[in-house]
């Protein structure tokens, strides 16, 4: 099981040790984490993506809502949320296979960045079922590097489930 | 110091005077020179130890004797790794301390300056909270800060880091009103629909038990838990952290439960219908198995920490809040009740299992342990180190009153004891306080000897001696086929010469005729002294459940299996 906890936590410097921290101790594993200042200059906003029994994941809510300098800790669930994950993939792509690869990129909306004799650039944004695809679609061509941000997201002000969040 | 300017180091002062501290237990060194300057005309006394470790472990010992928050304090680099295992120690059993520490000058920090350590991030996993100041405006704040989160919702230790030219810098320091801080509220007050829970379990319940730890003591319950359990007739067991929160001379009383507990508090759970938890967490060294842990019991947990509900154990009716608040509801709403099938079913247990010992051969430690308690009517404060000689007072040293038996529990911390004993002392002078070691524990705080001596701390010093670390030696011996890898500890100083040494006088007991006058002089003389017990050798601590046993799992010589 997965969840996604999303916290606000005091700006200062030192709060990402603390709540990395925390999952390192407890033994907890972060498959993703991303944080970033929110609409409060005082406030940043923590968003982790973290794999456990329900147990575990009441556990790490509740051990997050200890810290100090955690102001709010939420669930996110993912039907319920918006989320978004930006990746930067380099892929062998010989002048020959350059025309295959655009045309996979094109079709999910993924964007080439950069290209060379040897290589191409492509940047793509989606949910974690998007981001899947679209990996698994370019499997057949060879990986060179990958850099992943890590989940982003906030609730669904909509509160409508479904059509919106899969784009 | 009115108007005008004050240096870091004196707003530092300045606010620990404003807190209400009267003792810091430090170290100094380089990177805390400008607040010992200003220390040095303060109206706080400074108890100077021989290690930090002992000073961390003296503000621990000092806040659970008094309940008051305790304050240490040392150098950057090696003097604040020092303090590491006493705040280790105070985080395991929610113990509030402040740690103020020295760090190299701000611009030097992350340049492995000299005497420079990361005790922010070092001490991240072992404290409550803390801090880095960069910047003297924050100084005020953060200490007010400070002894707020130590001391508030579940207590622990918080520590301060302050760079060197943040203590000698000047500011015009700004007042600061209250303690704001957003998403720290801890709760107090119980839900009132868990409470009716509650008094509708205990209505229900034939074969109820409490099981009662260190929350009880740092919310101030013992009051109102004696009431409850008067009026409610439910028998009740006391995790280490809890001794003292219940009379142990009460027929109601369990003493102990747990790996080292009483047979019959570990069968009393083991039938138990209703198990009221307070203040504890389900250590593993009380519910081993977790899964064989009161297997016929609903579990009702108090607790003001709402992740410790939960985290070890499955509960039927949680409830997050003080329990002194909550136990006050309790008594309001609860019916006086009569038990008699269920007390008179613990009376039976505790004829069918009582503890004992045998009392041939050699000095037995039980038996001095329980002369002490006979001869204080525990009346006074006890500190014990860790490993047998711990487990033995925690069986036969029966107190009546919260913070009179000072031990480390969570962490299981040698060296703890005597350093502790210093800080209860120095709290709370009107008060006898004994610290029982082993030989083992007592070597890795030897040098707090001269703290005691300098300052006169009157602290009566009981070293268990058996030539071993006995408790590592009691495993081995059980699981291990008696190969004692390391454990006997073949040279030992003469600890009466080294009281000598810092002229502290020491007696030396070998016979069991010896035990009670040797005491009686000791407790009557002023002043610190030593006492080295000679005991048997390869006496082991009974009952014992092994690690991750069920509760009626019980191992060791002469039992039945």
């Amino acid at each position: 099981m997965h969840k996604m906890i999303s916290i606000l936590v005091r700006n200062h410097p030192g709060v990402l040790s603390h709540v990395a921290g925390l999952f390192t101790r407890r033994g907890y594993n972060i498959e993703s984490i991303a944080a970033g200042e929110t609409e409060n200059p005082d406030v940043t906003r923590i968003t982790i993506v973290v794999a456990g029994d329900e147990a575990i994941l009441e556990q790490v809510t509740k051990q997050l809502r200890k810290l100090i300098d955690v102001i709010k800790v939420q669930d996110l669930s993912y039907s319920r949320s918006i989320t978004r994950e930006l990746v930067l993939l380099t892929i062998y792509s010989p002048v020959d296979k350059r025309a295959e690869v655009i045309n996979t990129a094109n079709t999910f909306g993924a964007t080439v960045v950069d290209i060379t004799d040897k290589t191409m650039t492509l940047e793509f944004v989606g949910d974690a079922r998007k981001v899947n695809t679209i990996m698994r679609a370019l499997e057949g061509f060879k990986v060179k590097e990958v850099a992943r941000t890590g989940l982003v997201g906030l609730p669904l002000e909509s509160q409508i489930e479904g059509s919106l969040n899969m784009l | 110091m009115t108007t005008g300017k004050k240096t870091g180091a004196q707003i530092i002062i300045q606010g620990l005077i404003d807190e209400g501290v009267e003792t810091i237990f430090g170290f100094p060194g380089g990177a805390v020179i400008p607040i010992y300057d200003v220390l040095y005309d303060a109206p706080i006394r400074h108890i100077l130890t021989r290690h930090e470790q002992g000073a961390a472990h003296a503000a621990d010992g000092f806040a659970r004797a008094t309940g008051q928050t305790g304050v240490c304090m040392a150098t950057s680099g090696p003097g604040a790794t020092n303090l590491v295992t006493g705040l280790s120690n105070a985080y395991m059993d929610s113990i509030p301390i402040v740690a103020l520490t020295g760090q190299v000058a701000v611009p030097m920090i992350g340049n492995d300056s000299f005497q420079e350590a990361d005790i922010y991030g070092i001490t991240i996993p072992i404290t409550k909270h803390n801090y880095l100041v960069r910047d003297i405006n924050d100084l005020p704040r953060v200490i007010k800060e400070a002894f707020h989160i130590a001391k508030t919702g579940r207590p622990g230790p918080v520590l301060i880091d302050i760079p060197k030219d943040i203590q000698a810098a000047e500011v015009r320091p700004r007042k600061i009103g209250s303690v704001r801080l957003p998403g720290y509220s801890p709760l107090t007050k119980g839900h009132p629909r868990q409470i009716e829970a509650i008094v509708q379990a205990i209505k229900n319940a034939r074969r109820p038990v409490i099981y009662a730890g260190g929350g009880v003591v740092s919310s101030e319950a013992s009051d109102e838990l004696r009431k409850f359990v008067q009026k409610t007739r439910i028998p009740i067991t006391t995790t280490l952290m809890g001794k003292g929160v219940f009379p142990e001379h009460d027929p109601l009383s369990l003493g102990m439960l747990g790996m080292h507990g009483t047979k019959y508090a570990n069968y009393a759970i083991h039938e138990s219908d209703l198990i009221m938890a307070m203040g504890v967490r389900f250590d593993d060294r009380v519910a081993g198995n977790v899964q064989k842990f009161a297997p016929l019991a609903k579990i009702i947990h108090i607790d003001i920490d709402p992740a410790e509900i939960g985290k070890r154990m499955a509960v039927d009716i949680p409830i997050v809040g003080d329990l002194k608040s909550i136990l006050a509801m309790l008594n309001q709403k609860i019916q006086a009740q009569d038990r008699k099938r269920w007390l008179n079913r613990i009376a039976h247990l505790k004829q069918e299992y009582p503890l004992t010992f045998d009392h041939s051969g050699p000095l037995k430690p039980q038996f001095v342990i329980q002369t002490l308690s006979e001869m204080t009517k525990g009346e006074i404060i006890v500190t014990t180190d860790v490993g047998q000689h711990q487990m033995w007072a925690a069986l036969y040293y029966k107190t009546s009153e919260a913070r009179r038996f000072i031990s480390s529990g969570g962490a299981g911390t040698m060296g703890f004891g005597f350093p502790a004993a210093i800080g209860a002392q120095i709290g709370r002078p009107d008060m006898t306080v004994v610290a029982l070691s082993g030989d083992g524990s007592f070597q890795m705080c030897i040098q707090e000897l001269a703290t005691v001596r300098m300052h006169s701390i009157p602290v009566k010093i009981f070293i268990f001696n058996n030539g071993y670390l006995g408790m590592v030696r009691q495993w081995q011996e059980i699981f291990h086929q008696r190969r004692y890898s390391h454990t006997h500890l073949e040279f030992n100083p003469d600890f009466c010469k080294v009281a000598a040494g810092y002229e502290i006088p020491a007696f030396r007991v070998t016979q069991p005729a010896k035990v009670k006058p040797t005491i009686e002089k000791a407790l009557n003389m002023d002043g610190p002294i030593l006492i080295d017990f000679r005991i048997a050798p390869e006496e082991n601590v009974i009952p014992m459940i092994p690690p991750g046993g069920g509760q009626t799992d019980f191992i060791g010589e002469g039992e039945e299996e």
